[in-house]
C-alpha cells in the first residue's frame, strides 16, 4: 500500500510560533495512531509565513509562484489536512483565509480536516466551530468534529486540568486518523485542464458522443 | 478576390499586437490620457504595425472604464480602410453578452469592408457586472458561450435559419446579412485561459484556439493547447499537428537588456493587473513576460514552440500599462525591423510539411473551393417573408418544400434549404 499523505498548514506568524507547536503535536498524534494500525504516512508540512507574498501575488494575479503551486498541489491531493491558526479578532488570521481563499473551491472535496486553533484565552475556543469548521463545510471538505484549541495556558498547568491538550490532541487526531486510514483521495487523479464532458454532452447531444 | 496579396499569406506564421485598450496614466509623468488620445493613438499603432511589417492588428472589447473599446468593429473597420495588408482581429469578441446574431451581421460587414482581412477571436470576458448589464448571469457564461457560438457558426453557414436556444429569442427564418466574403465566414479563434471546454469547443469545430500566454505561467498554455490538439485531431479535423494555434506574449524591448529594465520597471510596477504584486524579476522568471534586448525576445519568443509545438499565429501586448505612444512606435520598430523577420526565418526551419500555414480569407477560399470560382451571394427580390419560399438569394437552390403547410416551422424546413453544404 502507498503511503498516507498528510498535510500540516500552520497560519502562525511569529517564529518559533505556538500554531506550529500545536500543528505538530497533532500530526505526530495521527502519525503514531496510524503507524499503530500499520498504516504508512508522509507528512508534509507547510508555513504560511514563508508563502505570505505569494499568496498575495496569487490574490492579485490569479496563478499561484512555483512554492505556493507546490503547497496547493500537496493539499488538494492529499489524504488529510491538518489545519492549525491563529484566532484574530474573533476569528481564523487573515492569512490563513487568504490561503484558503487561492484553494480552487473543489480542491478539499472529501478531504478530511482536523482543525486546530490558538489564542491568549480559553474564552475564543467557540471560534473552532462557529469560523473555521463552516469554511471546510462550505468546501465540502469533512473536519472532525473534535477542533483542537489551544490557550496560552494550556501550554503551562493553567489550562483546562479535566480534559489536558494532550488528551484534546490525541482524541482529534484519533478521529481524523480513522478518516484518513480510510480515504483514497491521493491515489484519485486531480487534474484541473481534465475535461469533464466531451462536447456533445456541452452541447446538449449536437455531438452524439 | 480580395487580399490575396497580403504579407500574411506569404509566411506561414503571422505576427502581430493586440491591445486591450486600457487607458491608463503613465506612472512617469502622472498623466492620464483622454479617451480622444487615446482612441487616436491606436489608430496611429495600427497603422505603424502594418508600416513595420506585422499582420496581424487584435483589439479587445470592454464595457467600461478605463477601456475604450466597446465598439471594436467600428474601430476596425476604419482601420481597414488605412491599412491595405494587416488581418484585423479582436481581442477577444464577448461570444456570453453580445447577440451572435449582432456579432454575424458585424463581422460579416467587417469581412466585406475589410477585404477579408477580418478575422476575430471569442471569449467570455473577464468583467462580472457586463453580464447583468447586458441581460445575463455570469454563472451561466459558459453555457452562453457555447449556445451563442453554434448560432453563430449557423448563421455564417446557412443562409436560413431556424433556431430555438435558451438565451436568446428564437428565429425563424432568419438571414444574417452579408452573406460572409466569397462565401467564407471570418476565421474564428477561441481564447480562454484555462477553461478546457473552450478548448474542446475549439476542437470541435475545427477553429482555432489561442491561449493568452501574458499573465499565467507557461505550464497553463501547455496543458490547455495540448488538449486542443488532442480533442482536434479526436473531433476529426486533421492531426494533432495541423490544429490552429495562436499565442499571445508580452514584450519590452531597449538596444541593451539593462535599459529595457530601467525604463520598463516603473510602467510594470504600476500596471493593471499585476502592479503592485510580484516583482519584475519574479514575473519575467515565471510567465512569457520578456524584459531586454531584441535577442533576449527572439530567444524565448522561439522557445514557446517547445511548448506548443508548431503555431500559426503570434501577437505580442506592447502598449498597454500607460506606455506613451511615442514608446509604443519604438517598441513596434524593434519588433517589425529586428525581431520579427529572425521569428520568421527560424520558425520555418524545421517546421513539418503537415503544419498548417496561418488561415487567411484566401487560404479558406482555397480550402472550400479549390479552384472553382467562390460563391457571390445574390438576394432574390424582397418578397417580404422569408418563411414561406425557398432560398432568398439567387445562388443557392431552395429544396422543394413537401410537408404540409402547418408543418412548415420546423428545422427541416429552413436549414434544411441550404444544409447540404455545412462543414464543421
Amino acid at each position: 500500500m502507498t503511503a498516507k499523505r498528510i498535510v500540516v498548514v500552520s497560519a502562525g506568524l511569529s517564529t518559533p510560533s505556538s500554531t506550529r507547536q500545536l500543528a505538530d503535536r497533532l500530526a505526530a498524534d495521527a502519525v503514531s495512531i496510524l503507524g499503530e494500525r500499520g498504516v504508512e504516512v508522509e507528512v508534509s508540512t507547510f508555513e504560511l509565513r514563508d508563502l505570505a507574498h505569494d499568496i498575495t501575488n496569487h490574490l492579485l494575479l490569479g496563478f499561484a509562484p512555483p512554492k505556493l503551486q507546490e503547497a496547493l498541489d500537496a493539499v488538494s491531493t492529499a489524504d488529510g489536512l491538518i489545519a492549525v491558526t491563529p484566532i484574530f479578532s474573533t476569528s481564523y488570521a487573515g492569512l490563513f483565509k487568504s490561503f484558503i481563499d487561492v484553494i480552487d473551491p473543489q480542491a478539499l472535496t472529501d478531504l478530511p480536516v482536523l482543525i486546530g486553533a490558538t489564542g491568549g484565552t480559553p474564552r475564543h475556543s467557540l471560534a473552532i466551530d462557529y469560523a473555521i469548521r463552516p469554511l471546510f463545510t462550505y468546501l465540502h471538505a469533512i473536519p472532525v468534529t473534535t477542533g483542537v484549541f489551544a490557550a496560552t495556558a494550556d501550554w503551562g498547568g493553567g489550562g483546562d486540568g479535566v480534559r489536558s491538550l494532550p488528551d484534546r490532541i490525541f482524541r482529534g487526531a484519533e478521529e481524523f486518523a480513522a478518516l484518513v486510514e480510510r480515504t483514497d483521495r491521493s491515489a484519485l487523479v486531480n487534474d484541473p485542464f481534465a475535461l469533464d464532458r466531451p462536447f456533445g454532452h456541452l452541447i446538449g447531444g449536437l455531438a452524439g458522443e | 478576390m480580395h487580399g490575396m496579396d497580403t504579407k500574411a499569406q506569404e509566411g506561414e506564421m503571422q505576427f502581430g499586437i493586440f491591445t486591450v485598450s486600457d487607458i491608463t496614466q503613465d506612472p512617469t509623468t502622472g498623466r492620464t490620457p483622454t479617451e480622444a488620445e487615446r482612441i487616436q493613438a491606436t489608430l496611429t499603432i495600427a497603422k505603424h504595425a502594418e508600416e513595420v511589417g506585422l499582420d496581424v492588428f487584435a483589439l479587445g472589447e470592454h464595457h467600461n472604464p478605463p477601456f475604450w473599446s466597446s465598439s471594436p468593429t467600428t474601430t476596425l473597420a476604419y482601420i481597414a480602410g488605412q491599412t491595405s495588408t494587416l488581418q484585423l482581429s479582436t481581442a477577444t469578441t464577448l461570444i456570453t453578452t453580445n447577440d451572435p446574431v449582432k456579432i454575424a451581421e458585424d463581422y460579416a460587414m467587417l469581412q466585406h469592408v475589410s477585404g477579408g482581412r477580418a478575422d476575430l477571436m471569442l471569449g467570455r470576458g473577464n468583467t462580472g457586472p457586463v453580464y447583468p448589464w447586458f441581460g445575463k448571469d455570469i454563472r451561466q457564461g459558459l453555457p452562453l458561450g457555447i449556445e451563442n457560438y453554434e448560432l453563430l457558426h449557423r448563421l455564417w453557414r446557412e443562409d436560413v435559419v431556424d433556431w430555438e436556444g435558451k438565451f436568446r429569442t428564437p428565429l425563424q427564418g432568419f438571414t444574417s446579412t452579408p452573406r460572409p466574403l466569397d462565401g467564407v465566414p471570418p476565421f474564428v479563434w477561441h481564447g480562454s485561459i484555462r477553461t478546457p471546454e473552450i478548448a474542446e469547443q475549439a476542437a470541435f469545430y475545427g477553429d482555432g484556439f489561442f491561449a493568452n500566454h501574458i499573465f499565467w505561467p507557461a505550464s497553463h498554455t501547455q496543458r490547455m493547447i495540448a488538449l486542443y490538439r488532442q480533442r482536434f485531431e479526436h473531433h476529426g479535423h486533421g492531426t494533432a499537428a495541423q490544429a490552429i494555434v495562436g499565442l499571445g506574449g508580452q514584450v519590452f524591448m531597449r538596444k541593451n537588456s539593462q535599459d529595457a529594465v530601467r525604463d520598463f520597471r516603473p510602467y510594470f510596477d504600476n500596471a493593471p493587473v499585476y502592479g503592485h504584486g510580484p516583482s519584475l524579476e519574479d514575473f519575467t522568471q515565471q510567465t512569457p513576460l520578456t524584459v531586454g534586448s531584441p535577442q533576449e525576445v527572439i530567444d524565448k519568443t522561439l522557445g514557446f514552440r517547445d511548448y506548443v509545438g508548431d503555431y500559426q499565429r503570434q501577437l505580442f501586448l506592447m502598449d498597454h500599462a500607460g506606455l506613451p505612444l511615442k514608446t509604443v512606435l519604438e517598441q513596434l520598430d524593434l519588433l517589425g525591423g529586428e525581431v520579427v523577420p529572425v521569428l520568421r526565418r527560424e520558425f520555418a526551419k524545421d517546421r513539418p510539411a503537415e503544419v498548417p500555414d496561418a488561415p487567411t480569407h484566401a487560404s479558406l477560399v482555397a480550402a472550400k473551393y479549390g479552384d472553382e470560382a467562390p460563391r457571390q451571394a445574390t438576394p432574390n427580390p424582397n418578397r417580404g417573408d422569408n418563411l414561406t419560399l425557398g432560398s432568398p438569394y439567387q445562388d443557392t437552390v431552395a429544396v422543394k418544400d413537401e410537408a404540409p403547410a402547418a408543418n412548415r416551422s420546423g428545422s427541416a424546413f429552413g436549414p434544411a434549404a441550404t444544409r447540404a453544404g455545412v462543414a464543421r
